[in-house]
Parts: structure tokens; sequence; C-alpha cells
């Protein structure tokens, strides 16, 4: 028996800290079939987009394989992600959106109004939010309030409501161009005001 | 025609057009550079609506079902096909991704936690990103800047891993490191260089006393 063997053993597969990657390095390393790396954007994540597919969809089972299926596809396609112009967060967070917005049409569940009767289900506790997660809730929030009523009605219904555009004109009585140029006019401002946010706060120390 | 379609660029990134409607936009934003200029900046405000819903944590049980199934894939993940399309792929894509960080501003940076070497060298245009023989990527700038990104366990007791840039068969001590995770290479990687990692005595040694256990192609 040599002497290393008989040394101590190699240290267990002890769980790697990820905490200090971006969320873009992460994705290149899922892109190298790195499950921890997944594993931590789930954890940076997920409570965003469970509360994402639970407003949309009203399910809890059905808000889960939305999760789950975004997740997958985050899996399947990040060596993808770098072809799309967008950070990593917009382009997780756009395909739980999809997945939540197909799933809810497939089941119609669109009949209540999407923004009255949003109710937090019974179960799910809110998460212990990041820091970070804090601060640009409140940045968007912030920034939502600038736009006119009927831009933001026009944004929530559309982000929140899985509805067509035909069918959200219908439900605002409005003329289907005018609801076009309210999007357009409340996304193109809402980018705007993240955008300065963003700028002030580089500059704060 | 055209100015019907471009108009479908906002409902589009809010995920509200039916499918018929979503099928013609997405055959024209194939053709139209300004709807991706424009879809670009408007997903990204899209998507910070999310905040807005309150974060619920999802069930524990949800985690480890996501991550059984990715782990029930992943033999079909990386074929040798794929890493070479992969390389042009993220190597177009890279100043693609550096005009984003620019344009974004902070609100991609905050998530990000941002500075760290990877993610500086693919931010450079013109980055390229190769696979590390399935353990991770390797990216370098134009200018020979590069890092590491790799999944590989911590190095034994008393030994350290040892990276090198190989460039007309001298190889040049690159730096060391301990386990997993991003590092930033000491020495500008020129074109036509191999990058190899292999292990040594803690400390590092001048030139590798073994063969690499992982090793890019050569960059170009």
């Amino acid at each position: 028996m040599s002497l290393l063997l008989t040394a101590a053993p190699p240290p267990a597969k002890a769980p790697r800290n990820l905490a200090h990657l971006s969320d873009e390095s992460l994705l290149s390393l899922v892109a190298s079939s790195d499950d921890n790396a997944l594993a931590e954007l789930y954890d940076r994540f997920g409570g965003i987009a469970y509360g994402l597919a639970l407003r949309i969809l009203r399910d809890e089972s059905l808000a889960q394989d939305a999760v789950q299926e975004a997740f997958l596809g985050v899996w399947r396609t990040a060596d993808r992600f770098l072809a799309e112009r967008a950070s990593a967060s917009t382009w997780i967070l756009t395909l739980v959106h999809r997945r939540a917005v197909d799933l809810v049409r497939r089941e119609d569940r669109r009949r209540g109004d999407p923004l009255e009767s949003a109710p937090e289900p019974a179960a799910a506790e809110t998460v212990e939010e990041q820091a970070t997660t804090r601060f640009q809730r409140r940045v968007v929030q912030e920034a939502l309030r600038q736009l006119t009523p009927e831009q933001r009605e026009a944004l929530e219904l559309g982000y929140y409501g899985g509805l067509s555009q035909s069918e959200l004109a219908e439900r605002l009585g409005q003329p289907l161009g005018t609801v076009k140029s309210r999007m357009f006019s409340g996304l193109g401002r809402l980018r705007e005001l993240l955008g300065q946010a963003g700028l002030e706060e580089s500059l704060s120390p | 025609m055209a100015e019907e379609l471009h108009s479908l660029v906002a409902p589009y990134a809010l995920d509200a057009l039916d499918e018929t409607d979503e099928r013609s936009f997405e055959e024209h934003l194939a053709l139209c550079e300004r709807c991706r200029g424009e879809l670009a900046g408007l997903r990204e405000a899209a998507a910070a609506l999310a905040y807005t819903a309150p974060a619920t944590q999802p069930p524990p049980e949800l985690k480890e079902r996501i991550l059984a199934q990715a782990r029930s894939e992943r033999p079909n993940v990386v074929p040798l096909r794929r890493k070479r399309n992969w390389t042009t792929t993220l190597g177009i894509a890279a100043a693609a991704a550096a005009a984003v960080a620019i344009g974004l501003g902070l609100w991609g940076a905050t998530r990000s936690t941002g500075q760290d070497a990877l993610a500086r060298v693919l931010s450079r245009p013109g980055a390229r990103v190769m696979a590390m023989g399935g353990s991770g990527v390797l990216a370098v700038a134009p200018d020979g800047e590069a890092a590491l990104a790799l999944r590989v366990a911590d190095a034994p007791p008393g030994k350290t891993y040892e990276a090198w840039v190989i460039h007309a068969n001298a190889a040049r001590p690159a730096g060391l490191f301990r386990g997993a995770g991003v590092v930033k290479l000491a020495r500008r990687v020129a074109k036509g260089s191999v990058v190899a990692v292999t292990v040594e005595r803690a400390g590092g040694a001048p030139q590798p006393t073994q063969k690499p256990f992982l090793a890019s192609q050569e960059t170009t």
C-alpha cells in the first residue's frame, strides 16, 4: 500500500459556491451541462418565476408546471442565450412568462379579471427576498407610477392577463390601434425610466 | 403591411399576440433589424414587470424535480457536433451581449454581481467561447484577455490546478486555482494557442509535470 492510498480521503464533494458568478456566467456553465449552475439560477429566480406564474395562472399546480418547463427550457437551450440580445434575467423571465401564458390560454383560465382578482394562494409563503429583488421591485413600481393610467393598464393587462391584443381591446372597449400604441409607448417609457434608475444607482456609492 | 407588422413589436414583447399574429411577426422579425433592436429594449422592460408580482416560494420538491429531469437529459446535451456550433454561435453573439450590457445600463447589471472575469471577457466585442472538454468553457477576447469557467472537484490536499497557455510548443503558466469557478488567466492567449489545465503540487510548477486533464482546441 502506498502512502498515497492511506492518506486522507479526498474531500467530500462539497456544494460549490457559485454565488459570486453573474447570471450570464451561470448560463454559460448551464450550456456546458452544469446542473449546479442551473440550481443556482433556480435559487436566484425561482421565487420571482413562481410568483409571476401564479399571478398569471392562479393555480399552484399549473404555476409549478410553467416554472418547471421554463427552467428545463433554460437547461436545454442555454447555449442559444448569447444570441439573444438580452440579460440573463430577461431571458429566463421571458421563458417563464411564455410558458405561463401558453398554459393559461390552453386552460382558458382567463375569465376573471386578472388585475382585480389575483389573490395570493393561501399556502404560499412570500420568499425572503434578496435585497436586489426588493430594490428592483421598488424601481419598477416607481417607474410604473410615472406612466399614464392608460399605459399602465394596457401593460398590466397585457402582461398578466394572458390575453391577445384583440381580446384586450375588446375588454377595454378601445380600438386595437389605441391599445397597441399604449403598449408601445408604455413599454418604451418604462424602459427609459428603468435605464435612468439604473444609471443613478450606479453613480451613487 | 410592413408598418402593420412593426406595430406588433410591443404586444409581442408582452406575449399578447394570438398564434397567427405571432407567427407573422416572427417571420417579419427575422428580416427586420429595426424590430429586433426595438424588441430587445421592450423585452427588458416587459420582463421587469415580473418583479411587481410578489415573489413566492415554490415547494422544495419543484427544485428537485427540475434538477432530476435536467440530469436525466444530460447525456444528450453535449454531443461533439454541438460544441463546434457553439463556438461560432457564441462568438458572433458576444458582440450582441456587449451591446446589451451597455444599452441596459445597470438594469441588467444589478442582477448580475456583474464584475466577474468571464462576464467581462464575454462583454468584449468579438469575444469567442470554446468548450473545455465538457467541463466548462474558455472565453477569449480579441486582445487575448481570457477567462476559464470550470466545473471541477476541488484539487486534492497539497495539490493545485494550474492553467497553461501553450503556444508554438511552449507552455507558459497562466494561474493557479483550487476548484470550480471562474479564473481570469494571468497571461494573454494569442491566436493559435491551446489553453490547458494540469494538477500540480501546491504552489504550482514552472512547467507542466503531467498530461493536461483539460484542454481547449487551438484558439482562432
